[in-house]
């Protein structure tokens, strides 16, 4: 019997995850394709899949600078920073291309500034995704939208792309959705074998490297946990849900998963660099795009994109969120929130509201671009402590 | 040289309507009326075909009234942090909700009246990241008060194309039946009609106006345009605002023509780009007295309620000349579908603050091209943290000016939170670079 963490799938996963850079220079030399980086989970990644293109989710380091201060403001999330920070320090350029599909104003920012300042691209497309995807509407536009990406991409690439180039496409994304989905469900066990940390190495890999290789190593992960060759080895202890944007730092699943006195593990991740990013797959009837635009309009929406309209008055999101706290039975919820980040400051007052109402506890971390580890590890410790006093007396 | 100066004769005219414009929504409900709130961006002319006794209440111009009265702001602004808001979110909605959470609302004169009125609904747009959130949260602290926010995020004007239009009609069309269901009142398109076109003579004669301040001396600073443009963002489709802007035309022209200005020394001109820190809008006050410098405008004022012909149609250069109205363009408007999809024409392709959310190239020819147009000697930047979409391209576009030969000065505060803002500190700011350019003080 072997841990995940032994498992040569999850160190290909983290290789990837830490390795990023490499893999898409060495898959250019492999295929001779072009590579482009892009801003955001609602940019529809098949597009430039069936292309030939090779999507590459655009990420930070998590590492100190200061040299985006004179182009983006300091009020700014320290994601935007961190990201052009990758840019201007030459990480990438390998790209030939950069996109993004219309999300947040900090986001914009850092991508109009690196498709301006960077000097090896090429190619840019700023793709106006629709915010209202709680309007029936927004499939039709987002469909109109997502022809004219297509008719660029097509220009650019000089390669026409076809009904069953864009069905490959669909088949094999929907495949990575599936299998994600697949690993998420089985964290809903009394004794999750995954943890939040292996679960963010998974998705974010998935989001830097060519699908159909993610699906291999994905399929052959999963197969082993299935197939009881995996054992624990450790303890679960407080089962926790993370809500956020984009959590892929490191230390902060570190900390609270292997770093305290008191047991915990994430058994959910409702954040862009988790479920948001592949919850709901493209139901290719016929009409490709049209498939693809209600796919990325009505999957679970960002924060920056959920508001009442009319006679919906909720937030799909909330809802959501509720189906997990009970599914996946967690008892206590950690709310990451970027720094400045409006989008998620937006929902916080209300979505404590609601998680209140539920009986669930949370704690709200301000994330930046580094993290003050011991603060942290104080104020978890100590929510998991007050769980734990209430137990007492109840 | 010393030029002549005037009070405006409308000036009065102006202030009592934004006055009365706080009673009216405040008295609605007595005389049977219907009351709405949303942004300033709002497709204003929309619920006017309900009747004639419907009033708004614009978020935007609310919270910068509410920072301008220190005291009330500070109370907002605590009560609204007590119950999770976070400081770096947009100053006016933090404002407009601590005054729905406080339960007290404000008067143009600083008066406050309790309870808060609550809107018969919410009715906004979304471009920014906050607009359609903060009514949302406003209608959750209002104990549900129905609310619909139209998406216009299709994109720049000089890209705009029949399914984008298509997209914000519909929306429009469904928010006229969400309406009719949530008042009980049925709709009434020549009211609606009459609107649309009160909405674009509003705003292409505020552009004409404030094309004419391109004269030397200038007719108008901006603290007085402050009064003036707010009318295009609290009811624009209001007959009375037409008249009013017809007036004010008329005056402006006047005076250019008899050479009145707006400052007796005028020696030096500027334009600005963000909303001010209205808390502190003794910079100007500042600059006028110590330095004879006039801010002619800026993107905000302008482009905020105005209408202008903007990007051209390959998106290379932007075009400082007022938009055509409807029978200017030879556009027919004679029923419900014509009316809504103006007005979603208008504002998405000439709304020059719409269009430079969406790239920092249009932020940086439509800055470029005032500077150029209005004959001014440098541009002094706000660098706003109140509101993230105004100080969106900010930086990259001073980086750009700077590049140009531009002189730029930055200075850095908050349009409505006046705990974000060090008097001494701005004031040397200006100081500095004034004697980088070599003016001396008036003595
Ligand atoms: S953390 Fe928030 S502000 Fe930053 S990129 Fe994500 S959604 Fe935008
Ligand atoms: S953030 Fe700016 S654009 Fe958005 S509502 Fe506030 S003032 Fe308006």
């Amino acid at each position: 019997m072997v841990t995940v963490d032994e498992l040569p799938e999850m160190k290909k996963f983290i290789e990837w995850f830490e390795n990023r850079h490499e893999y898409a220079k060495k898959w250019k030399e492999k295929t001779g394709g072009k590579v482009v980086g892009y801003y955001c989970t609602y940019m529809p990644e098949e597009i430039m899949y069936a292309a030939g293109i090779l999507p590459v989710r655009i990420l930070g380091s998590h590492e100190p600078e200061s040299i985006t201060r004179p182009y983006l403001h300091d009020m700014y999330c320290p994601f935007c920073h961190d990201t052009l920070a990758q840019a201007l320090q030459g990480r990438y350029d390998y790209l030939e291309g950069v996109t993004i599909a219309q999300s947040c104003l900090h986001m914009r920012q850092s991508y109009f500034s690196f498709a301006d300042r960077v000097e090896n691209i090429e190619w840019s497309y700023y793709l106006p995704f629709p915010h209202g995807v709680n309007n029936p509407h927004a499939g039709d536009f987002a469909r109109h939208e997502f022809e004219k990406f297509k008719k660029a991409v097509e220009e650019w690439t000089g390669k026409e792309i076809t009904d069953s180039d864009l069905d490959n496409a669909i088949e094999v994304y929907n495949r990575n959705r599936e299998l994600l989905t697949k690993m998420f469900e089985l964290r809903k066990a009394d004794e999750p074998l995954i943890t939040g940390l292996h679960a963010m190495y998974i998705v974010v890999s998935s989001q830097l490297v060519d699908k159909a290789e993610h699906n291999q190593v994905l399929e052959s992960f999963l197969e082993k946990i299935e197939n009881g060759q995996v054992e624990n080895d450790r303890e679960i202890g407080t089962r926790l849900m993370l809500i956020g944007s984009e959590d892929y730092d490191e230390e902060l699943f570190k900390l609270i998963e292997y770093g305290m006195s008191y047991p915990a593990t994430f058994v959910f991740e409702e954040n862009c660099t988790g479920s948001r990013y592949f919850w709901g797959l493209v139901e290719n009837n016929g009409d490709r795009l049209m498939a693809l635009a209600k796919r990325y309009v009505y999957r679970v929406p960002c924060p920056a994109k959920d508001w009442a309209r009319g006679d919906f008055f909720g937030r799909r999101r909330f809802q959501f969120i509720e189906d997990v706290i009970r599914d996946w039975n967690i008892e206590a919820v950690i709310i990451a929130q970027m720094k400045f980040c409006d989008p998620h400051e937006l929902d916080i007052p209300s979505l404590r509201e609601m998680l209140d109402k539920m009986g669930v506890r949370h704690l709200h971390l301000e994330l930046d671009l580094t993290q003050p580890v011991g603060q942290f590890r104080t104020r978890v410790e100590a929510m998991i402590e007050a769980m734990g006093e209430e137990d007492l007396f109840i | 040289m010393e030029v002549k100066v005037r009070p405006f004769d409308c000036w009065n005219d102006f202030k009592n309507y934004r006055m009365n414009y706080y009673k009216e929504y405040l008295e609605a409900k007595d005389k049977g009326g219907i009351r709405w709130a949303g942004s300033a961006w709002s497709f204003d002319p929309v619920p006017q075909g309900l009747g004639e006794d419907v009033y708004p209440l614009t978020g935007e111009p609310y919270g910068a009234t509410a920072a301008f009265f220190k005291d009330f702001s500070m109370r907002a602004l605590e009560t609204i942090e007590r119950k999770g808001a976070a400081r770096d979110l947009c100053g006016y909605m933090r404002n407009y909700w601590g005054s729905v959470a406080m339960d007290r609302y404000l008067l143009a004169d600083g008066s406050e009246i309790e309870p808060f009125p609550k809107p018969d609904f919410n009715f906004t747009i979304h471009i920014c990241c906050s607009h359609a959130k903060w009514y949302h949260y406003a209608a959750e602290l209002e104990g549900g008060v129905p609310t619909y926010a139209v998406d216009i995020s299709v994109g720049p004007g000089y890209t705009l194309d029949d399914k984008k239009i298509e997209y914000v009609v519909r929306q429009l069309e469904d928010a006229i039946t969400w309406m009719e269901k949530v008042t009980g009142r049925e709709y009434d398109d020549e009211l609606l009609i009459k609107a649309v076109e009160n909405e674009a003579k509003s705003m292409t004669l505020w552009a004409k106006i404030c094309k004419l301040n391109q004269a030397k001396p200038a007719p108008m600073e901006e603290k007085s345009m402050f009064s003036f443009y707010v009318l295009t963002l609290i009811r624009r489709s209001d007959e009375r605002v037409v008249k009013l802007y017809e007036q004010l035309y008329r005056e402006v022209e006047n005076r250019v023509k008899k050479g009145i200005g707006a400052l007796t020394y005028e020696q030096f001109r500027f334009v600005t780009d963000n909303p001010p820190p209205w808390p502190f809008l003794k910079v100007y006050r500042y600059l006028e007295q110590n330095y004879g410098a006039v801010s002619v405008g800026s993107i905000y004022t302008f482009g905020l309620g105005a209408a202008w012909l903007g990007m051209d149609e390959k998106g290379e250069n932007w075009i400082w000349e007022p938009a055509p109205t409807p029978e200017e363009a030879g556009f027919e408007i004679h029923d419900r579908r014509s009316a809504l999809w103006w007005t979603a024409l208008f504002n998405l392709k000439y709304r020059a603050s719409w269009q430079h959310e969406y790239s920092h190239w249009v932020r940086k020819q439509e800055t470029y091209q005032m500077v150029k147009d209005w004959h001014t000697d440098a541009i002094i930047m706000h660098l706003n943290r109140g509101c993230e979409l105004w100080n969106m391209s900010t930086l990259e576009v001073r980086d750009y000016l700077v590049n140009k030969g531009i002189p730029v000065a930055t200075y850095e505060g908050n349009m409505a939170d006046p705990r974000e803002f060090d008097e001494a500190r701005t004031f040397n700011v200006i100081d500095s670079f004034m004697q980088s350019l070599g003016i001396e003080k008036l003595t």
